[in-house]
């Protein structure tokens, strides 16, 4: 059960372009001393690395377990939980003078609490069937959409004359990841990825839908719930490198499908990060470098996700 | 429940609604940012209070009902024609579109005359429209929350899509006012456009039955001998013009067209030729209420309604999705 | 053995299945009838796991289906439900392969190769192992699914109206099939059954269900009787034996 030639051929193709991302980004235009080079693009490469991995993963997982592939974790709020867990978290810190807490231990609590929260819902409202899962996305787009509102409306009611629009806060931006929790984050998506590699061939299973998973031995309930907690961490690291990304996840998870040809995740895991890493690093230094453009890379691929979800709808959408 | 007492019904809350939209006006007109009350124009008639109910006043309530009215029975509509009842025509493309129309009338000819941009704007509208239902056709497994998932999804490519646009030509804050409605910028002369809305919604009223039909899918609709693909055309074109003139006037209200048909038709059932007139009228009431809110809220500021309206509607879906949840599951 | 005690399911306010409690013995086939709605499915799916039971216990071989792990019980009990991923972009012996999944967790070895191969023979599927699932027809599918089934090579075989969507020619080799797999293999075969002839000819037990209650339960000889059927479907019958066969005709 291994690839065809086509297949190989791409995935080979997009790791050389991949490897080449990022040699390119590191030494395309150095005109300082090394030192600094590594320090300031190394740690927006690695920003970049974890975002591609951390989206790649998380969307191949979630369509295999919602049995859609047009689908996104982005779209179940999680990103906003993520936001509203860390803005009271930063009341309370305020509030009791504990600023002596590292970020990264912050950034760990916070996670954390998100996960627990997320863990509660799941529990109170899945109700053990792929359908339930639809319902609980759809929930979570709708309760995503209250907060922002209801964000919007604290923001007028407390300071009405001075309500500004911050302008591009609500969209991800790769020239201003946040360094701090670059290691943390790191860990985070190190361990997730070895659960969710480790998990391969369940999720291979997962594909046949849940009653012949359940059948070939899979414990559905606890499975997923597992599944969805890992998508959860890592959404919530890549919402705190750089900010939130609806379509990204949808852009290469279909081309991680496309290019292995393939159901086996042990094949489209990895090529949807590759395909990411292109995305990623390859977009920036073809903006940065090569076009000297001042657009903002992370709209262009969301634009790029989004026609990619209507061309694909268009066509017929192939479970 | 027998045709009579469904009849009846109907009937009472047809005039109980139409009394609550005429309360609702009254007082309306009576809240503001200057203090004027209705009295006063009988008490002591002066030029500024005249000249304020029916310059700013009278306008922003009419307003106010024709758009409520005509959105949820454009919701009503585009329910009927994706057969789905979590769908509005704010989630799914047709505002988003609305608005891009919008922008690229502000980005191609900055003074363009209203009723042109209207034109552009219910262009694009059908266009998202048409979109949508073109997808939705092509779901292989439609489920019940597939739907309004793919139209949520639908309607933030569209937003992507002319956020960059808006980021390139320096319109973000435009776009953002377009996409959030609010009825504080009405005034005489700058309204007229909904009656255009208001004529769409007798007209939907008059096709009540072959929407009805519609509704029931496309081999029934054949089956009974009306032609399927001009009454989704018609559909499309009526929905996309009143939310255009909605978003060209106001801007985007969200989610009137999903929570108002949800209700009303626990009380009428699937009917149209029932619903719509209560339907219409139940739009103007949340629409009314939407807007006192927003204004008295943070007396003398204003929020936008389209946040108020938001937020019940979020809430709403809400109740729906988790009593439910165990039936579509 | 299957055992199942005091089984009743409950949705909403209607109760689908009402306190059943019966016993399968181990080896032959046994056929589950009755009427539209009668809770026949359901209470397949609650023997083997897919739907939680709201009352009562079920036991394999004295294992709890709800206790046990789901590997342990996957390599004794197998189910193939009626509706079934359609679309897939897999091959058939991919889909065939997920049979070894429980005994092998997903990395096949010459073993697992060996089964494949033989599922794939016993169900005439050769000359389709390497097409996708989305290019066959409906009654090629189900062959696979079965041979699955087959594959995962467990002591308890359950299947709900695995002769659905399939015709004539099809339908009495599935049933052949299921009927050497009872003799050969020594497996014990549960069907959910529609046709009540085919329940006749080839169970060596029935189980008739009415209104989410056991109804009847015995020998083909004892159940595909005029009194039993016609009390059970509740229109007339008259059954009749024809070359050593039980037939019922109900048409007209």
């Amino acid at each position: 059960m291994g690839l065809n030639l086509r297949a190989k051929l791409l995935l080979s193709l997009t790791t050389v372009l991949a490897v080449l991302s990022i040699v390119g980004f590191m030494t395309l235009n150095v005109q300082s001393d090394w030192g600094f080079i590594v320090q300031h693009r190394g740690s927006r490469l690695l920003g970049m690395l974890l975002v591609a991995i951390t989206m790649g993963l998380a969307t191949v997982v979630f369509q295999t377990i919602t049995h859609n592939r047009i689908l996104t974790p982005s779209l179940m709020g999680f990103d906003v939980l993520y936001v509203l867990v860390h803005s009271l978290a930063l009341l309370v810190w305020g509030v009791g003078q504990n600023t002596g807490w590292p970020v990264e231990l912050r950034f760990i609590v916070e996670v954390a609490v998100m996960v627990s929260i997320a863990l509660v819902i799941f529990r109170l409202l899945f109700t053990d069937s792929v359908r339930g899962l639809h319902v609980l996305i759809l929930l979570g787009m709708v309760t995503g959409l209250l907060f922002r509102e209801l964000a919007e409306l604290a923001q007028r009611i407390f300071d009405p004359s001075e309500f500004s629009i911050q302008q591009g806060s609500g969209i991800a931006n790769f020239n201003r990841i946040n360094v701090q929790l670059l290691w943390v984050g790191l860990i985070g998506v190190g361990l997730c990825s070895a659960l969710l590699f480790r998990f391969r061939h369940q999720l291979d299973v997962l594909i046949l839908g849940r009653d012949v998973a359940i059948n070939l031995g899979i414990p559905y309930t606890k499975t997923i719930t597992l599944l969805m907690l890992a998508i959860c961490v890592l959404v919530s690291i890549s919402t705190a490198l750089v900010g939130p990304m609806l379509f990204f996840g949808l852009l290469v998870a279909n081309l991680a499908y496309w290019i292995t040809g393939s159901h086996q995740h042990r094949w489209t895991l990895p090529a949807s990060v590759l395909a990411g890493i292109v995305c990623l690093v390859g977009g920036q230094l073809v903006f940065e470098h090569l076009l000297n453009s001042g657009l903002p890379l992370a709209m262009i691929i969301e634009l790029c996700g989004g026609v990619l979800f209507i061309v694909l709808l268009l066509r017929g959408v192939k479970q | 429940m027998n045709t009579t007492s469904t009849r009846l019904s109907t009937t009472s809350w047809l005039v109980g609604l139409a009394l609550l939209v005429f309360a609702l006006a009254i007082v309306s007109l009576n809240v503001g940012a200057s203090r004027m009350n209705l009295l006063h124009l009988f008490t002591q008639p002066d030029d500024r209070i005249t000249q304020l109910l029916f310059v700013s006043r009278w306008p922003r309530t009419l307003a106010l009902v024709l758009a409520g009215a005509s959105l949820a029975v454009a919701g009503l509509l585009l329910q009927m024609m994706a057969r789905n009842r979590l769908v509005d025509p704010s989630m799914m493309g047709t505002a988003d579109a609305a608005a891009l129309g919008v922008l690229f009338c502000a980005i191609a000819a900055p003074g363009m005359a209203l009723w042109l941009k209207f034109g552009v704007a219910a262009l694009c509208a059908a266009g998202g429209t048409l979109l949508f239902l073109a997808v939705l056709e092509r779901i292989p497994l439609r489920s019940a929350l597939i739907v309004p998932l793919v139209g949520l999804v639908l309607a933030g490519v569209i937003h992507a899509g002319s956020s960059l646009l808006a980021y390139q030509f320096e319109l973000a804050q435009a776009l953002r006012s377009w996409n959030s409605g609010d009825f504080s910028a009405i005034l005489r002369g700058r309204y007229e456009l909904l009656w255009v809305a208001a004529g769409i919604t007798v007209l939907a009223m008059l096709l009540a039955d072959r929407f009805t039909v519609i509704g029931m899918g496309k081999d029934f609709a054949t089956n009974v001998g009306v032609n399927y693909r001009w009454l989704i055309a018609l559909g499309v074109l009526l929905v996309s013009m009143v939310v255009a003139s909605v978003v060209v006037i106001a801007g985007a209200l969200p989610f009137i067209g999903l929570i108002v048909p949800n209700l009303i038709r626990r009380i009428t059932g699937d009917h149209l030729r029932h619903a719509i007139p209560l339907v219409a009228l139940g739009g103007a009431v949340l629409m009314l209420v939407a807007d006192l809110l927003a204004r008295v809220l943070i007396h003398p500021y204003e929020i936008p309604s389209a946040n108020i309206l938001a937020i019940s509607g979020c809430l709403v879906f809400l109740v729906i999705l988790i009593r439910g949840r165990k039936q579509w599951a | 053995m299957i055992e199942a005690r005091g089984l009743s399911k409950k949705y909403q306010d209607t109760l689908v299945v009402e306190d059943v409690s019966l016993q399968i013995p181990k080896g032959g086939l046994t056929s589950i009838i009755g009427p539209n709605g009668a809770g026949k499915s359901t209470l397949l799916s609650m023997i083997s796991r897919l739907t939680p039971m709201s009352v009562g216990t079920v036991e394999i071989d004295g294992f709890d289906v709800t206790r046990t792990s789901g590997p342990e019980l996957a390599r004794r009990l197998s189910i193939l439900r009626q509706h079934n991923e359609s679309s897939l972009r897999l091959t058939v012996r991919d889909l065939v392969a997920f049979g070894r999944f429980p005994h092998s967790g997903g990395r096949l070895t010459t073993e697992d190769q060996k089964h494949i191969d033989e599922a794939i023979q016993y169900l005439e599927l050769e000359e389709y192992q390497q097409r996708h699932l989305d290019e066959l027809s409906g009654g090629q599918r189900q062959r696979a699914y079965v041979a699955m089934v087959m594959c995962q090579d467990t002591e308890y075989v359950l299947l709900d109206e695995p002769l659905n969507n399939i015709d004539m020619r099809h339908a009495v080799g599935m049933m052949q099939l299921l009927r050497r797999a009872a003799d050969e293999k020594g497996k014990t075969v549960v069907v959910v059954l529609h046709d009540i002839n085919f329940a006749s000819c080839y169970s060596d037990h029935i189980i008739a269900m009415r209104r989410g209650q056991l109804a009847y339960q015995g020998m083909p000889e004892q159940i595909i009787r005029n009194e039993v059927l016609t009390d059970l479907y509740d229109i007339p019958t008259s059954v009749h034996e024809l070359n050593g066969q039980r037939i019922c005709t109900y048409f007209r």
